[in-house]
């Protein structure tokens, strides 16, 4: 209990619980996870919110999300700048997102800005042939990537404008049957 | 602060509109104020705590200072009705976004701060609404709405801190990926289940029995058998669930048929009955619960083809791997299925020998039922012989136990030859795990209702052998009470020993120690599987791989894979015979919660030690609701036999809480006779009517009919959309196809038309324009949709594309000659074209240069 109120004041933690798919005990956790990656720099009393950010060095290294491809681009897209590097409200804010309870359409709102590799609103065939890189580490021939990504936009695209937009994106993945499944980290 | 803020705010509890105006331009200030926050925030990097705290405190002491202004600006006027009632619709909006603030894609800091002053809103006006005596009440209700939510939210807290073993699942799922863990996931619910199982029969059935009930040894069934007890003890006998434990509560035989027990008057026979229909019930309620959340979860069924790369591309990663080794296997498996797609889209019909192969899958399954049938008489024959030894003396260790034997055997092996013979058919991986799955499903079925029919056939022999024994009994006893008048002593006979009473053989029991052998023995094979196939295997591999003369892990025995289909089937098959036994013996699902407990720290264990990741994953999400409606049906399957034996069969005369009735129903009607007043009788035996129940039965019948067929016809709505849909994309591409290969054609022949047609072909172009707009949404107009994203898919352009005239959506090759049928209608010059939405356009600019 005496932690609980020295971290967090309980208009916080109502606010947090508000604002996110967590309960009391979860937000309490990830707090824990957010101070071990660096003790030094985040102090144990959130109750005047300081300003700290963790550089994404830190961030990507987590357990979590090490060994995942798309690792820097989740970071940036919940980082306040776009540069991957978090406060402890990007931090929760990433891992509501994450988490089992959020809903089909919050997710692929944000699965969509994660596979924008550059921000223009657009998934379009550079952000399509990085993901294919990422997802298969550069085995396919530039010729298959090619083909696949030719695949991906006769497939998805609706509006016939060579690039996916957020809604094609939407159409396309709210039908996918293990898309909640699998955008999803459990903390 | 926020106490004298509130103050103020009751002040003026009859401000007017300009007080909401007043409030509306502070939500503005309240919007910008963290805004500026923000900025300085960033222009001065490093800024220290302290400063901010005192800019907050600024913030707030000014938004007091405003609204104490505006409270006197505003004290004098007074509510009307609609400024009430728009004042209510803004609260119970601001109440909407405080709820649904957690589904917004907004930054933390914008969430907060909008949250922060939705609160303020809501707090300030909350005590404004409602008039004279309404007023009390209004703010009552809010009082308990907001005392709901914060319980709701407590107990939510609880709730969460309750769920057992997520670390460790996490664990497996960061190691093998969300299939695996799908696994353990679906045992922690079982286990939920069983456990509520365990206290609904722990709770009414055997405390109460042990609390209260007779203690052991005083009358004949809670004692064991002169003849038996010599060996009552020994572990070879309690390891058959034969002498003490037999004769305990763990078994439908102990119990008395006293109506009421102890000073509580507790009804136990009553209980019983209740205790195992409910059962059933919370098993189904649970079950079918959790399928219709699956099934609303998963409005995508999934079969749509239309997507194939794209969902290999965006859903494949498993977000959830946090292991090198996995994310390899990943990687490959996800560079192979690419792989796959890509030939199977190049040579999508490629030549094949479809008799042949129609040939095998037709021998493939007769094979299976072969299979299928042999088992089943294996068993059949079985379960008779053990019937025989079980009348001799001096069986050995094999023939008693040799129907658990054959069972597990079965169990074991017949699985893997499915699998090889399924190899003949050639399927598709996924529709080959459906067989599959089905097959093995068929295989426990069928085995488990061979060795209830050979059960059966056991308990009518017992049935007659019992009316035999029963005469025996009243006649000892009767002799036994002569003897001791015929010695002509006064003092009352002594009584008989409760052990040298004669019984009955108790088929109850006899069926209950029959399932819980076989589900001990089921616990033990699995176990002794995982152990010599999982482990035993690994370290084989592991250590022997330094001196062997091939390479043991990537070669032939290699590390085993956590066989999912296998583990969750039996489970499944494992619930229902806990399920089907639990009747006739109440301490089985105490033996299932320890299996369960057990062997989520056992499997975790294998798994996490001696298996690697599956090199070809299948979906696990899909087929969750494919496992609950295996176990749905299974769960019927096994209510079908107890709700038979409850109905039809005479429970026996001395043993269990039922004997002395013609049947274990009539404990129902006893208690409604006895401890009710006389017009619930009454309703009762109106209720139970047939002349009731029958149009009771037809009455659902009607209702089942009815919404099906509406489902069905709403399904056919969705199929026609999907298909509209498909036609509005084609029509779209072919649209493009021609626009790119006119286009040249058309600057060549724009040069040779006259200024006329030139104009004609501008307005035509703008008209192509206007209906595109819709479509192709400028960058900008996108960006703010997607700031503002409501989550609905149907926004913008597909939503007007739907409302065009029918004939558009007719898929058009770009080909000249489709446009034969047209050529009568030739079009005037100056034909207003604007104002025609529906036309095909580019069409004309075919015909013109043709006529």
């Amino acid at each position: 209990m005496g932690n609980k109120q020295t971290i967090f004041t309980p208009e916080q933690l109502d606010a947090y619980q508000d604002c996110t798919f967590f309960t009391r005990k979860e937000i309490l956790r990830l707090f824990y996870r957010y101070r071990d990656l660096a003790p030094q720099l985040v102090p144990p009393d959130y109750t005047d919110k300081p300003d700290v950010t963790l550089p994404y060095q830190l961030i990507g290294s987590m357990p979590e999300l090490k060994d995942n491809p798309f690792r820097q681009r989740i970071a940036e897209v919940f980082s306040e700048h776009g540069d991957g590097n978090m406060t402890l409200d990007d931090f929760l804010d990433m891992f509501s997102v994450l988490s089992e309870m959020a809903p089909r359409d919050l997710k692929a709102y944000y699965a969509f800005k994660i596979y924008d590799f550059n921000n223009d609103d657009y998934i379009c065939k550079s952000d399509l042939e990085k993901t294919v890189n990422k997802l298969t580490r550069n085995e396919l021939t530039p010729e298959e990537v090619r083909l696949v990504c030719e695949k991906v936009i006769y497939e998805a695209d609706v509006d016939n404008d060579g690039k996916l937009s957020l809604e094609d994106f939407q159409h396309m993945i709210i039908r996918a049957p293990d898309f909640l499944s699998t955008f999803h980290i459990r903390i | 602060n926020r106490a004298s803020r509130k103050k103020n705010y009751q002040q003026k509890n009859s401000d007017g509109k300009k007080a909401g105006e007043e409030g509306s331009q502070q939500r503005e200030r309240g919007k910008k104020a963290p805004t500026k926050d923000q900025k300085e925030s960033e222009n001065k990097e490093k800024k220290t705590n302290k400063k901010e705290k005192e800019g907050d405190d600024k913030q707030k002491t000014d938004r007091k200072n405003s609204t104490t202004s505006s409270s006197n600006s505003s004290d004098e006027e007074s509510l009307s009705e609609e400024e009430l009632a728009m004042l209510m619709e803004q609260v119970e909006q601001k109440k909407k976004l405080i709820s649904t603030m957690r589904n917004k894609p907004w930054r933390m800091m914008k969430k907060l701060s909008v949250l922060r002053e939705a609160q303020a809103f809501v707090e300030k006006f909350e005590g404004a609404l409602g008039k004279g005596k309404g007023k009390k009440l209004y703010a009552y209700k809010m009082m308990m709405a907001k005392k709901w939510v914060k319980f709701k939210r407590d107990f939510d807290n609880f709730k969460t801190q309750c769920i057992p073993w997520e670390m460790k699942i996490k664990e497996v799922e960061s190691h093998f990926g969300s299939s695996v863990a799908s696994y353990f996931i679906f045992l922690r619910w079982m286990y939920g289940v069983n456990l509520v199982l365990f206290g609904l029969i722990f709770g009414l059935v055997i405390i109460p029995e042990i609390l209260m009930g007779m203690p052991y040894g005083s009358m004949p069934r809670k004692t064991v058998p002169r003849a038996e007890q010599a060996t009552a003890m020994d572990f070879s006998v309690l390891w058959d669930f034969e002498g003490y434990i037999k004769y305990s509560a763990l078994f439908y035989g102990y119990y008395n048929n006293q109506r009421t027990i102890g000073w509580l008057k507790y009804r136990l026979p009553m209980a019983y009955f209740t205790v195992g229909i409910s059962v059933f019930g919370y098993s189904l309620m649970v079950v079918i619960r959790s399928m219709a959340r699956n099934a609303n979860e998963s409005t995508a069924d999934g079969d749509d083809d239309n997507f194939i790369f794209s969902w290999k591309m965006f859903t494949s990663w498993d977000y959830l791997i946090g292991n090198p080794e996995t994310a390899d296997n990943k990687f490959a498996s996800i560079t192979t299925s690419f792989k796959e797609s890509i030939v199977d889209e190049q040579e999508s019909n490629k030549d094949e020998n479809i008799h042949l192969r129609r040939f095998l899958r037709v021998l493939a399954n007769v094979l299976i039922i072969c299979c299928l049938c042999g088992s089943g008489y294996l068993i059949y024959f079985v379960v008779k012989r053990s019937q025989t030894f079980s009348k001799m003396q001096n069986v050995g260790w094999y023939e008693r136990n040799e129907v658990e034997i054959v069972m597990s055997l079965l169990g074991m092996f017949c699985p893997p030859l499915f699998e090889t013979i399924a190899a003949l058919e050639n399927y598709h991986p996924r529709i080959g795990l459906k067989w599959q799955l089905g097959r093995i499903f068929a295989l426990f079925l069928g085995n488990l209702y061979t060795f209830l029919l050979a059960l059966m056939d056991d308990v009518n022999e017992k049935l007659v052998e019992e009316d035999v024994v029963k005469n025996i009994t009243h006649w000892t006893l009767l002799s036994h009470h002569n003897s001791s008048m015929g010695n002509g002593s006064t003092a009352t006979p002594p009584p008989l020993d409760p052990a040298d009473v004669p019984r009955g053989p108790c088929w109850e029991t006899t069926v209950g120690i029959e399932i819980v052998r076989l589900t001990v023995s089921d616990i033990l094979v699995t176990y002794i599987t995982i152990l010599v196939g999982d482990f035993i295997r690994a370290c084989f591999v592991r250590f022997m791989n330094y001196c062997w003369c091939w390479d043991l892990e990537a070669g032939f025995p290699s590390y085993a894979e956590f066989d999912i289909s296998g583990n969750v089937l039996g489970l499944i098959f494992n619930q229902g015979m806990i399920w089907m036994g639990s009747f006739y013996a109440p301490g089985l699902v105490g033996i299932n919660v320890l299996r369960l407990l057990t062997s989520m720290y056992f499997q975790c264990w294998a798994v996490m030690s001696s298996n690697v990741p599956h090199a070809r994953v299948f979906k696990a999400s899909k087929s969750n609701n494919f496992y609950m409606g295996l176990l749905l049906l299974i769960l019927f399957l096994s209510l079908l036999p107890v709700a038979y034996t409850i109905m039809s069969l005479p429970p026996s005369f001395d043993c269990g809480p039922f004997s002395g009735k013609k049947r274990m129903y009539e404990v129902i009607q006893e208690t409604i006779e006895l401890d009710f007043p006389l017009f619930v009788a009454k309703i009762f035996s109106y209720v139970a009517n047939p002349g009731l129940i029958i149009p009771a039965i037809l009455l659902m019948v009607l209702a089942i009919y009815y919404l099906n067929a509406v489902a069905e016809a709403y399904q056919r709505a969705n199929v026609e959309l999907k298909k509209k849909m498909q036609m509005q994309r084609e029509e779209e591409k072919n649209k493009r196809n021609n626009k790119a290969s006119t286009n040249p054609v058309l600057q060549d022949l724009e040069d040779l038309f006259t200024p006329s047609t030139k104009t004609e072909s501008n307005l035509k172009e703008a008209e192509d324009k206007k209906i595109d707009s819709p479509n192709r949404t400028s960058p900008a107009v996108k960006q703010d949709r997607a700031a503002a994203l409501g989550g609905s898919p149907m926004t913008g352009g597909r939503g007007t594309a739907f409302t065009r005239p029918p004939h558009m959506f007719m898929p058009r090759p770009p080909t000249p000659h489709v446009w034969a049928p047209y050529p009568g209608q030739p079009r005037p010059r100056g034909y207003p074209l604007g104002p025609v939405p529906g036309r095909g356009r580019g069409q004309p600019r075919y015909l013109y240069p043709v006529q």
